[in-house]
């Protein structure tokens, strides 16, 4: 099975998975599914994403694949964009998703939260400029309901108003009326998600158990 | 009442409740034991005919043998008695219940389960003391009039997602769990009976099976009753829970079972087998014939536009029908009532009006609560009444053993689970879950079904204290442990529509990346479920334009819609909600050029549906305002224009309110810009023209022009007002108004609803 690509000699496994905290098995399956989206090449590009048939019909799609090929994700405090990505930051991206570990301490908890929030955070604050703005969340809330047929535009901007008003509201209590509130910054992501529990829900299951002759 | 009368000096307000706690339960009894002649006398013989033919007979002789007077007043109690005993049954239990939360500190010491057990006990005994023979809990009563109540209640308010997202822990706690701790309890008891000898030597593997498997179901009622008030975070409440439910399938078959085995005497492989296939059968079966019911009552709900007032009546046939059928095949009814509640409802609520969705919401925690408070009393009075064989071995083993097999369960499920499960359970779970394990009402019914009578008392009394302990020492001590132990509660916070795109933005990306893995996981298939449901059975089952409304967009409407609700509700005379932020539309909207901009967010029904509530309760308030007038402190000498005013200044403080978005407080302060907004673009109200008006609305069947000019002579007053509505002295002013003007106030209010739009202070200074 798959144990057997796992082998415990690859050194590059070994500073992967100290880096990012898979096992070697997980880092063996998803190395292969590495190759098979790339077609066997050494890097990943937009296109070859877009070739995956399953994720066509999600409506963050664009915003998915723009997580893989942003700095940002890479944990390295890099910025703007890449057009190609190697199988290293390929794992560092997925690893945003590994969930918590049973014996773990509080501050690691947190940390672990603010980690995925911020992977949220840059997925939504896509000029990078550390706020999200009224223009950013508005195409967020279109994009999630890009794929419904009779949609009044505006629908959609009155819901991202909403969300918006109410994120100012939380973060900022009080303020004059001609005041003007910038944009979303982290800490007030972090405020408004508080009890959303995201260390809990963001999280994908990653098997031991090489799957990819399963599906495309 | 010697007692009574030493407690009054410590608590003087405590006596006039404890006498009519008293008094109530004098009569309570009194109507008990009569009842229970009447109950007993019909049990024996149907004595129907028999008795009326004698009342006839008795007429006719009283006729023949003198002429009486015209009765002008008559009594006859027996003509009505059977329904007035039932109802004056169910208002003592329900005025007990009332009495328990005015009396003050016990609520938090005691559940309220405890309390009723405990006036059942009391009741039982009163009534055994005179001499009467108390009522039982009867088996038919209690699983086909008691008991479908509170779990179609359960089964409709199911929270869905965590129940999906947990369903495989549950699963595998409500089969695994209960077949464990039959086993082992049947098992043991067994093994005891054999060491103990004696009285308890003639008891057979069988019978301690079926004993096994009555008292190790956890019980939807008990724990339902004890975790409500507890308040528990919503993972370890739907597992407890869940495992209630989902483990009646276990029951049914085990039960059926064993007792088909005590019958038949021998047990085979074979028998085994088909006790396997049963399994399937009874739980899939049952599932499947709620489903189907729960379509049939969707399909139904979605031609019920034109009989509004019946809708309701649909939720609950429909629902009952599919508990009915289910039994008919000795299916599994919980998990068919469980099922058509579950699928109905997410179309139905698409579907009924406001309205109706209240009185369904209403009628089904009525219901539950009153069987929920019935099986508590008669729970307490049939234990007093039952027949008791009580063997100390027998019982003491039985309550320990019951404890021990749950805690050894859960422990050892759990550590098969969390490998499994994302995120794990930890060690307080697992006590919680174990802990709240409780038995109920289910297990006597069960116990009282039994026909072998020379072990079903000693089975009885056994399954008696075995529920009274969960109930009331677990139940009791829940809730300090649960505070010791720091156990996570349950969020207070309501949605709000941030957390709701981020829960739809999570289930899109946590999909994607499950795609781009290439794992055909959780996710996955949800996702592809929700695709099926959107695009072939929504259309089937949703009536009008609401089918193709993505979940955001109904999600928002609903917190439109409740908005709208609680501010008419609270509208004219109670105190505003404390009022957190200053924040208005205006503060976020970017100053660009005024660009082009809609304003309408809500589709034109959902709009009426708002606009009528608005304008129903601005006439209910401007009616109120005229009868209460005289008790307003603010008083103006001109009453008239004093209601004139309190009613502008209401509206303007509604449309305050309604400027922002649901989940914001209103703006406090007088924004000029806000209001005149709202005022100032009421005559741009006709066409929805991109190019000319740089504010166009939808089009909408609007004043015409006169009532337009004279609206835009009236909103430049208002403006230039705007700051007066809280002198309260202009009244000519405010008397001039007209009253048509109400007409486009709600649609002014009704657009503001959305989006008061743009800052205009630059437009208009």
């Amino acid at each position: 099975m798959g144990a057997l690509q796992s082998l415990p000699g690859k050194p590059e496994y070994v500073d992967l998975a100290e880096k990012t905290g898979f096992s070697f098995e997980q880092i063996g399956i998803l190395h292969n599914r590495f190759k098979q989206l790339s077609h066997n090449e050494e890097t990943l590009l937009r296109d070859h994403f877009n070739d995956i048939p399953d994720l066509a019909c999600n409506p963050i799609r664009l915003q998915i694949i723009e997580a893989f090929f942003d700095r940002r994700n890479f944990r390295q405090n890099g910025e703007g964009t890449v057009e190609e990505i190697g199988f290293k930051e390929f794992l560092v991206v997925m690893s945003h998703f590994k969930p918590p570990s049973l014996h773990m301490t509080q501050e690691q908890r947190e940390s672990i939260r603010r980690d995925k929030l911020r992977f949220l955070f840059n997925m939504h604050d896509a000029d990078n400029d550390g706020t999200i703005t009224l223009e950013e969340y508005r195409h967020v809330v279109e994009e999630l309901l890009s794929f419904s047929e009779a949609l009044e535009k505006d629908t959609a901007k009155s819901i991202a108003d909403a969300a918006m008003l109410e994120v100012a509201s939380i973060s900022m209590g009080h303020m004059e009326p001609d005041e003007f509130y910038e944009g979303i910054t982290f800490e007030h992501f972090l405020k408004l998600l508080n009890g959303f529990e995201i260390e809990s829900k963001m999280n994908i299951r990653f098997l031991n158990m090489d799957t990819t002759t399963l599906c495309k | 009442k010697s007692a009574l009368l030493r407690c009054a000096p410590r608590w003087s307000s405590f006596l006039p409740l404890t006498g009519l706690m008293c008094v109530l339960l004098l009569v309570f009894v009194s109507v008990a034991s009569a009842s229970r002649d009447v109950v007993s006398e019909n049990n024996e013989t149907w004595r129907g005919p028999a008795g009326e033919t004698r009342g006839d007979s008795h007429n006719q002789t009283n006729s023949t043998a003198h002429k009486k007077a015209f009765p002008v007043l008559s009594f006859n109690y027996e003509h009505v008695r059977k329904p007035f005993e039932i109802s004056l049954w169910i208002l003592l239990a329900l005025l007990m219940k009332l009495g328990f939360h005015i009396i003050p500190g016990v609520q938090n010491i005691v559940p309220e389960s405890c309390l009723l057990i405990g006036v059942g006990l009391l009741v039982g005994g009163i009534i055994k003391a005179i001499g009467e023979e108390a009522p039982v809990l009867d088996t038919k009563l209690f699983f086909l009039y008691l008991l479908p109540p509170i779990i179609l209640d359960a089964g409709y308010f199911l929270p869905i997602r965590p129940f999906t997202e947990n369903m495989g822990t549950i699963l595998v706690f409500a089969v695994v769990g209960t077949l464990w701790n039959t086993f082992f309890i049947g098992g043991m008891i067994y093994g005891v009976c054999r060491i103990e000898g004696g009285q308890l030597a003639s008891v057979d593997p069988l019978s301690c099976l079926l004993f096994g498997t009555i008292v190790s179901a956890v019980d939807p009622v008990a724990v339902l009753a004890v975790f409500e008030e507890i308040h528990i975070n919503e993972l370890l409440h739907i597992l407890v829970f869940g495992e209630s439910l989902l483990n009646d399938a276990v029951t049914v078959v085990l039960y059926h079972l064993f007792e088909e085995f005590t019958h038949a005497g021998t047990v085979t492989v074979v028998d085994a087998i088909l006790g396997v296939v049963c399994f399937f059968v009874v739980s899939l079966g049952g599932i499947l014939v709620g489903a189907i019911y729960g379509i049939l009552g969707a399909f139904t709900s979605r031609f019920t536009s034109h009989t509004r007032v019946i809708e309701p009546l649909f939720v609950f046939l429909y629902s009952y029908m599919a508990y009915l059928s289910a039994e008919v095949f000795h299916l599994s009814g919980i998990m068919s009532l469980i099922a058509c509640g579950v699928v109905m409802r997410p179309y139905v609520e698409a579907n009924v009006s406001h309205k109706s969705y209240t009185t369904i919401k209403y009628f089904l925690k009525m219901w539950s609560s009153v069987s929920e408070t019935l099986i508590f009393i008669f729970l307490g009075v049939s234990t007093v009444a039952g027949p008791h064989a009580w063997n100390w071995t027998f019982v003491i083993v039985t309550v320990v053993l019951c404890l021990v097999s749950r805690v050894l369960g859960v422990i050892g499920l759990t550590y098969i689970i969390n490998k499994f499960r994302i995120v794990k359970l930890t060690k307080k779970d697992q006590f919680i879950v174990a802990y709240g394990g409780l038995r109920g009402a289910i297990a006597f019914s069960l116990g009282f079904l039994l026909t072998n009578s020379e072990m079903k008392n000693m089975f009885l009394t056994a399954i008696i204290t075995v529920i009274f302990f969960t109930v009331i020492v677990q139940g009791m001590t829940i809730r300090p442990l649960v505070d010791l132990l720091a156990v996570k509660k349950k969020k207070e916070s309501k949605r709000s529509i941030n957390e709701e795109i981020h829960t739809q933005f999570l289930d899109h990306l946590l999909t994607g990346i499950e795609d781009i893995c290439g794992h055909y996981g959780h996710h996955h298939w949800k996702d592809k479920l929700n695709r099926f449901n959107k695009a072939y059975v929504k259309k089937w089952l949703i009536a009008g334009e609401r089918s193709t409304e993505p979940q955001l967009i109904s999600f928002y409407n609903k917190m439109e819609m409740k908005q709208a609700m609680m501010l008419v509700e609270s509208g004219s005379t109670a105190q505003l909600p404390t009022i957190v932020s200053s924040v208005s539309m205006q503060n976020i909207k970017p100053r660009g050029p005024a660009r082009q901009r809609a304003i309408p967010s809500i589709s034109k029904s959902r709009e009426q549906e708002i606009r009528k509530i608005l304008r129903a309760n601005l006439q209910k308030t401007r009616q109120r305002l005229r009868s209460y007038s005289r008790h307003d402190l603010m008083i103006d000498p001109f009453e008239d224009n004093v209601s004139e005013v309190r009613f502008r200044r209401q509206r303007v403080e509604m449309e305050r309110r309604m400027s922002h978005y649901l989940t914001v407080p209103a703006n406090r302060q007088e924004t000029p810009p806000v209001r005149k907004v709202c005022f100032e673009s009421e005559h741009k109200v006709y066409t929805y023209d991109d190019s000319k008006s740089p504010r166009g609305w939808t089009a909408e069947p609007d004043p015409s022009p006169p009532d337009a000019v004279s609206l835009l002579n009236e909103s430049s007053q208002r403006a230039n007002q705007s700051s007066e509505h809280r002198a309260k002295h202009n009244d000519e002013l405010r008397a001039k108004v007209p009253d048509e003007k109400e007409e486009q106030d709600q649609l002014k209010l009704s657009r503001c609803l959305s989006d008061p739009g743009p800052n205009k202070e630059e437009d208009l200074s």
